[in-house]
């Protein structure tokens, strides 16, 4: 391919935030006084080291080694090239980097390192409905966004009967949008952005509002846009649309490119049992561990029958999800729950604690164990990722809550004892449960007997 | 169509690097979004009240007579010969507008931070925006002005003329200081808090209130470095005719023009890591 048609090359992009380090309580007066007036000097101090970064001294390795321990990098020597027309996907988990990569390339935010060509106009619809003003009309908004989005007036001007039409408001467009119902707002919003015409379309898909109708209309848009021969760089964990919809997937783990290649094996990769997720995680230090004032979690893993971590359970058998956490205060309640997903990010199931001996009723202060135990014959085969939180109950408080934290995967098998039995063919569904089945016999003839029916 | 990739416009994504210059070109893409932003602040300023822009009017006429009353009649501070209530409406209403921008500009950036972090344009048009907005107001109140010139029969001089040069130039006050303090805000909250002392100070430190020829010749140089000095002195000569004290104007003109140029460099040094900050 010509090396001059790039719509993105980056080199070396990398991000570090810094997260506030543990302030130093002094407890006696004179102590306390002090710190007083030392404070706005610290103050000073800590405010400009969230983005000074003297002390993460030049080169990987050296940073590797020697980071102060109140640093993130967000993204580490992230390098690609993007042609014109391709359709690029980025997955992983949360915290992977994939946001902050947006970011970066939507000039939000800049680069600790590194270093980016963007050829062409980048808009994003991570932004809808930005800069709308519930006081102005439907008309001035149009004006307004289109404008933040990166439209001239005239542009504006051009497509303004078009994008009024696309959105279906004509009868109130100069009416306030805060008469507006939220429905017509959101439509009149994602009307302004969908009649950009970028070179360059980023969709953050993890960002947009969550119904399913504005999915939907955002992976339409995305079709017309690569129709258009436009590129398209596109965040989402809908593992289905990106395999549909994207030419090239790159998928970022701990801010680094894990792999980067065709969508279908770069998904395969990310869900292979050797991928990100483990089947156990653990915090030793109770003050990194995630968690607020009352519970703090310890470790989380996945349980075979046998009581030991298990990275694959056989499909009949009984799966175990343990949280191990510490409550700090006591006299909460506390209700631990897990959200189940497979690998197309749709949630199976959740499951709330149920035990009786523990629901509604005050925890006092030590380590729990709370495990769920999902039946044998009631996941099917492949790879599920486990969201494990903790919140206390009135008023309800997340305490923790973390996202698809660890993973495990469920072997196919056949033979007695298994929904398939000795059936080799294909079984769908989010679930494979084992269930009863009844058949009876009624009679010799098969012609329709409806005096016959009975009730099993 | 697949678009052709020799017109298309470049941008390069690279650290922060200290110092910068000021995109003019980048700017000046952006100026149909200016122009909307001010439009919005001015629409939305005055939505959903009974009087709308007359407050315009109000707000300054109510400072006009508690200040006529209060050093007029009972402090009875000299003015040169001139009425206090004339000689405190022809400051008044340019101090209404400089306090008013300024208070908004060096708010701007922290009180758009939800746009902040989800879009990009250049961070400047901000803290600009309020110091454009604001001119409507002023040139509303303008109708009090021309008001209370007329209803104390003061003649039009030539001096007049160059009502738009002061216009100018108590432009510059808000944009310097707004530069400054709303980059400065996003790391130090504080700013908010020192406002409401800031501008009380300010208004006695120029002759807003009072006449500047009350302050000792001696002092007269540093007194006149503040550049508010010039614009009410500027704004005096100007309206009410005599003669026009250069030696007043010029240097706050210049503390003027390095307000607004160290405040860009300022705010261009900062204006990329706002967003981790904030």
């Amino acid at each position: 391919m010509n090396t001059d048609d790039f719509a993105v090359t980056a080199q070396g992009l990398s991000k570090i935030y810094r997260i506030g380090l543990k302030e130093q309580a002094q407890d006696s007066l004179a102590g306390a006084v002090i710190d007083f007036v030392k404070s706005p000097l610290q103050n000073y101090r800590k405010y400009r080291s969230l983005y000074q970064f003297d002390d993460v001294t030049a080169g990987e390795s050296a940073a590797a080694t020697a980071a102060p321990a109140d640093i993130i990098w967000a993204l580490r020597d992230v390098s690609f090239d993007i042609h014109q027309g391709e359709v690029v996907g980025f997955i992983g988990r949360n915290g992977a980097g994939k946001s902050t990569l947006l970011k970066i390339l939507t000039r939000i935010t800049p680069p600790t390192r590194g270093y980016a060509e963007i050829r062409g106009r980048v808009a994003s619809l991570l932004e809808v409905g930005t800069g709308f003003h519930r006081e102005l009309s439907g008309r001035e908004n149009i004006y307004l966004n289109g404008t933040i989005l990166g439209m001239t007036k005239k542009e504006v001007d051009r497509k303004f009967d078009e994008i009024v039409e696309f959105s279906g408001v004509e009868r109130f467009i100069d009416t306030p949008v805060k008469r507006y119902s939220s429905g017509m707002a959101v439509r009149l919003a994602f009307a302004v952005a969908a009649h950009l015409e970028p070179e360059i379309l980023i969709i953050d898909e993890v960002l947009a509002v969550g119904d399913a109708e504005f999915q939907k209309k955002c992976i339409s848009k995305m079709q017309d846009v690569r129709k258009q021969g436009r590129t398209v760089l596109f965040v989402s964990h809908n593992m289905p649309a990106v395999a549909m919809l994207c030419t090239r997937a790159i998928l970022l783990n701990d801010g680094k490119i894990a792999m980067d290649g065709p969508p279908g094996e770069v998904i395969g990769h990310y869900f292979s049992s050797d991928g990100s997720t483990s089947a156990e995680r653990e915090w030793l230090d109770l003050e990194t561990a995630p968690g607020r004032d009352v519970a703090r979690l310890r470790s989380v893993r996945v349980l075979g029958r046998d009581g030991w971590t298990a990275r694959t359970v056989d499909i009949r058998e009984d799966v175990g999800i343990e949280m191990v956490f510490d409550v700090l205060r006591p006299g909460y309640k506390l209700l631990p729950h897990y959200w189940i997903y497979n690998e197309e990010g749709t949630v199976v199931f959740a499951s709330l604690n149920q035990d009786p001996n523990w629901y509604e009723q005050p925890y006092s202060v030590g380590r729990y164990a709370s495990t769920m135990w999902i039946p044998g014959n009631y996941l099917t085969s492949g790879t599920l990722l486990v969201t494990a939180s903790l919140i206390t109950r009135s008023p309800d408080t997340v305490q923790f809550d973390e996202p698809q934290i660890i993973g495990f995967s469920v072997r196919d098998n056949m033979g007695p004892g298994t929904a398939r039995g000795d059936w080799g063919g294909d079984m769908p569904g989010a679930v494979r449960p084992l269930l009863k089945w009844t058949t009876e016999y009624f009679s010799e003839t098969t012609e329709r007997n409806e005096s016959g029916r009975q009730q099993p | 169509m697949k678009p052709s990739t020799n017109d298309m416009p470049v941008s390069v994504i690279e650290p922060p690097k200290g110092f910068e210059a000021i995109d003019f070109a980048e700017l000046g893409r952006y100026r149909d979004l200016f122009y909307f932003l001010v439009l919005r602040d001015v629409k939305v300023l005055y939505a959903q009240t009974i009087l709308g822009f007359s407050w315009a009017i109000l707000n300054p006429a109510i400072q006009i007579i508690l200040f006529t009353v209060i050093f007029g009649k009972i402090a009875n501070v000299p003015t040169d010969g001139i009425p206090y209530f004339l000689f405190s409406t022809v400051a008044i209403i340019p101090w209404t507008y400089m306090s008013e921008a300024m208070i908004h500009s060096s708010q701007s950036l922290v009180s758009e931070q939800g746009m902040l972090g989800k879009v990009y344009f250049p961070r400047m048009i901000y803290p600009l925006t309020p110091v454009l907005s604001k001119l409507v107001d002023f040139t509303i109140s303008l109708i009090l002005l021309i008001g209370v010139l007329i209803f104390y029969k003061v003649t039009p001089t030539w001096n007049m003329l160059l009502l738009p040069v002061f216009v100018c130039y108590m432009m510059l006050i808000p944009a310097g200081i707004g530069l400054w303090l709303s980059s400065l805000a996003v790391r130090f909250r504080d700013v908010k808090f020192a406002m409401s002392f800031i501008i009380r100070m300010l208004i006695y430190t120029a002759p807003v209130l009072y006449s500047a020829s009350l302050i000792p010749p001696e002092y007269r140089l540093l007194y006149s470095l503040n550049p508010i000095v010039g614009v009410m002195e500027g704004y005096r000569a100007c309206l009410l005719g005599g003669p026009i004290f250069w030696e007043y104007i010029v240097p706050g003109m210049v503390t003027g023009v390095l307000l607004v140029l160290t405040g860009a460099m300022y705010f261009r040094r900062m204006e990329r890591v706002i967003v981790d900050v904030i």
